[in-house]
């Protein structure tokens, strides 16, 4: 049968299950947009490419499958690239599709040229140039399966107009993929896991720090017996909210720059580090050369470029995590750690008292007060995604996580601008679930154009804006670091209620601590969109904090006579 | 000190940027790099020399294996193994020193490729050292173009480090594979 390349694109992702696709479409891209007419796939129109990057992005992690995000070339495909960055940061599998100019014009500057696999080379996993429309379907089949195996990450397929537009006889080919040098599937050996095993058996101090590989592997029950059977503790990273329930007694919160004073003294004492699915990230370890002084380190990831790269490890188990962790399970034999614990819980004590929440309450609005709400009138149930900055890092503090895959937000890179257009992918990808987008008033603006999005396919989120008038996380390193001289972060920003209202959405504007339960009642129960402009106090930082470069167990913890009200 | 690697990679177009970018991103910086097809239809073979002291070594071989066209990569460094380089050095010969070079093209088991007027081109392979020697007491005479390969370099005997990794693997040498891109 005759197709064009345009239709092939189009069956390919059917037969790759795509449901939905994020995108802008741009003279490059007709001959697809107009095949798109006779799909099932459905398309999200955006407001812009960076938007369809991070629906995407948000939809690949919400569903588990690879989200898929296509845009023009040129500027079409050059406004992904923070989205792309972004994924490959996280990695998120998500397929990117570009269309390119007619091949005899590849590489003449035509009319909205740009060599974006030049471009994307090393913020991709990999990347294709189609010009041939029978290596369409080859090139799309082996992008979702880049995509998806191994370590997951964005792939990029650029497909040019004349490919898109040439008829050719076709039938889908469904062979397995083979690719010589791409090795996903790579697992330990015997030795290595035999003297883990014995590692973990002699540590009096262990500690396991919990990535987002415990979600992409789906590993959550194996490292909830591990942990309970080997009584260890658990530090969820920021991407490993959810990989361990939030309320679990062994479960100590989040380590690093911002994490709880307890969790960074938990991994400083440690005798034993067990790095499940991450990568010691600089926010994670800040010094490299005081990080985790006392401890052997045991270090099970899938990317074998990760062992020994930040930090170096005495034994590495490189593979697929679940399936390392039920090879280790068998071996262990049930430990106890009572008197580790106890130290644990007695620094715990201090780090209370200048818990924001703990304190009397002074009449301002915090932050952490919406979100510690947002938290108890949802039962910890809602999907919450946050933007960057302070704001994520409140969500992550104050909504504590009992399930895998209900805290999204934008580590590596830390995206300004994510929450907004991921909270629309997530909802995509689980579209029965509560969903609420946790942004500030500087990020929120980034993207906020996606609100039209949001009403065109009358969906229905809640979106909450912690406005504090400045852009909040660089106005504290600037009162930290820089002497209190608040060089462009001041902000004056719309009246998002309006903004809101100029959508078709609702808007509510709350100011006093006693309006925020009411108004995020009100948000839950209109079936529409729902934005609440939360005018929380202007100068609050998050805390603690270690500063960087310094040690972890270095933090600016809030100042006393702060925290009990002035 | 110096550090050989050699990698086996798939034949399509920008795979060499590929390779390269490693090195560039982290600022890396090659000595000497050979790019050229092998007897297996769809692969090619790179050798990259780096200075130890200017390169975290350590690090190049897992940054390579990222890369999906990447099919084998190994350090030789410390491997028994022959390396060569070639170069071409065209060097001033008026007939009062002619001679005098032709000695050292001899000496150096070296060849000329060409002969003009007042110029010889030399041909001459081997090891960097040995390159390296002859470049130097050619000096004087006056060189006029020098232009060299750069370092190819295989392990002695049956090769331990090259092509294990496929066998481990089931895969059968040589894959046929579809061009994609």
């Amino acid at each position: 049968m005759k197709v064009t390349g345009a239709e092939i694109f189009w069956r390919c992702l059917e037969y790759q299950k795509v449901k939905v696709v994020f995108g802008y479409p741009g003279g490059t891209t007709l001959p697809i947009y107009d095949a798109l007419v006779e799909s099932p796939v459905h398309h999200v129109l955006t407001r812009h490419e960076q938007g369809a990057a991070h629906m995407a992005d948000g939809y690949a992690r919400a569903s588990g499958a690879v989200g898929v995000a296509l845009a023009t070339s040129g500027p079409g495909a050059t406004n992904l690239i923070t989205g792309i960055t972004n994924a490959q940061m996280d990695s998120v599998p998500v397929v990117f599709i570009t269309g390119q100019v007619v091949s005899p014009l590849i590489g003449y500057d035509a009319f909205q040229e740009t060599d974006v696999t030049g471009i994307t080379l090393p913020i991709t996993k990999h990347n294709y140039l189609i010009t041939d429309p029978h290596d369409i379907a080859p090139a799309i089949k082996e992008a979702f399966f880049i995509a998806a195996s191994g370590r997951p990450g964005p792939v990029l397929v650029d497909i040019s107009k004349d490919a898109q537009m040439a008829e050719i006889e076709w039938e889908y080919d469904d062979s397995p993929v083979q690719i010589p040098g791409y090795r996903p599937d790579l697992s330990p050996l015997p030795a290595d896991l035999q003297a883990a095993v014995e590692t973990i058996q002699s540590a009096r101090r262990p500690v396991i720090l919990a990535g987002h590989g415990i979600l992409i592997s789906g590993a959550m029950l194996e490292v909830l017996e591990f942990a309970e059977r080997t009584q260890t503790p658990v530090a969820c990273t920021l991407l490993g909210i959810g990989a361990f329930p939030g309320s679990h007694p062994l479960s100590l919160g989040m380590p690093g720059m911002h994490g709880e004073a307890w969790v960074n003294q938990t991994i400083q004492e440690a005798d034993l580090v067990l790095a499940f699915g991450m990568r010691f990230d600089d926010r994670v370890t800040g010094n490299l050369k005081q990080f985790a002084p006392k401890a052997r380190k045991i270090h099970i990831d899938i990317d074998p470029s990760e062992i020994n790269k930040n930090v170096p490890v005495d034994i590495a188990l490189v593979g697929d995590l679940k399936e390392t962790l039920q090879k280790l399970l068998p071996a262990l034999k049930p430990a106890r750690h009572d008197e580790w614990l106890d130290t644990i819980q007695s620094w715990k004590g201090d780090s209370a008292v200048r818990d924001i929440q703990n304190l009397p309450d002074n009449g301002h609005l915090y932050a952490a007060h919406v979100i510690n709400d947002l938290w108890r009138e949802t039962q910890g149930e809602a999907l919450v995604v946050s933007d960057v900055g302070q704001n994520q890092m409140w969500a992550a503090q104050y909504y504590r996580h009992e399930k895998p895959f209900t805290y999204f937000t934008s580590g590596g890179l830390g995206t300004m601008g994510f929450g907004l257009p991921a909270a629309i992918g997530v909802k995509f990808a689980r579209p029965e679930e509560e969903v609420w987008a946790i942004a500030g008033d500087g990020g929120f603006q980034m993207t906020q154009a996606e609100l039209s999005t949001l009403a065109q396919e009358k969906m229905k989120i809640n979106i909450a804006i912690l406005n504090n008038g400045y852009l909040g996380m660089v106005r504290q390193w600037q009162e930290f670091f820089y002497d209190k001289r608040y060089s462009a972060t001041p902000m004056v920003g719309p009246d998002f209620v309006k903004i809101a209202e100029a959508h078709g959405l609702t808007g509510i504007r709350v100011t006093r601590r006693e309006d925020v339960v009411s108004a995020i009642r009100q948000a839950r129960e209109i079936p529409g969109t729902v934005l609440i402009d939360f005018h929380v106090e202007k100068e609050d930082s998050v805390y603690p904090m270690v500063p960087s470069g310094a040690a972890i167990d270095k933090m600016i913890r809030r100042p006393v006579p702060q925290a009990q009200g002035k | 000190m110096r550090h050989t690697f050699v990698a086996l990679v798939e034949d399509k177009p920008g795979v060499l940027n590929r390779v390269v970018s490693v090195f560039r991103r982290r600022l890396f910086n090659i000595e000497s790099l050979t790019v050229s097809h092998t007897h297996q239809p769809g692969i090619s073979r790179i050798t990259i020399v780096v200075d130890s002291d200017k390169t975290e070594v350590e690090r190049i071989i897992p940054y390579m294996h990222k890369l999906i066209n990447v099919i084998q990569v190994e350090d030789l460094t410390h491997e028994p193994c022959v390396s060569r380089d070639l170069a071409m050095i065209k060097v001033s010969a008026p007939p009062e020193t002619r001679s005098a070079i032709l000695q050292l093209v001899e000496v150096f088991r070296a060849r000329v490729v060409d002969v003009a007027n007042d110029s010889l081109i030399i041909e001459i392979t081997g090891d960097k050292e040995k390159i390296d020697g002859l470049v130097e007491v050619l000096q004087p005479y006056g060189i006029i173009e020098l232009v060299r390969t750069g370092i190819i370099a295989m392990e002695r005997g049956i090769p331990r480090l090259l092509n294990k990794t496929y066998e481990n693997q089931g895969v059968k040498l040589p894959i046929e594979y579809k061009m994609v891109s």
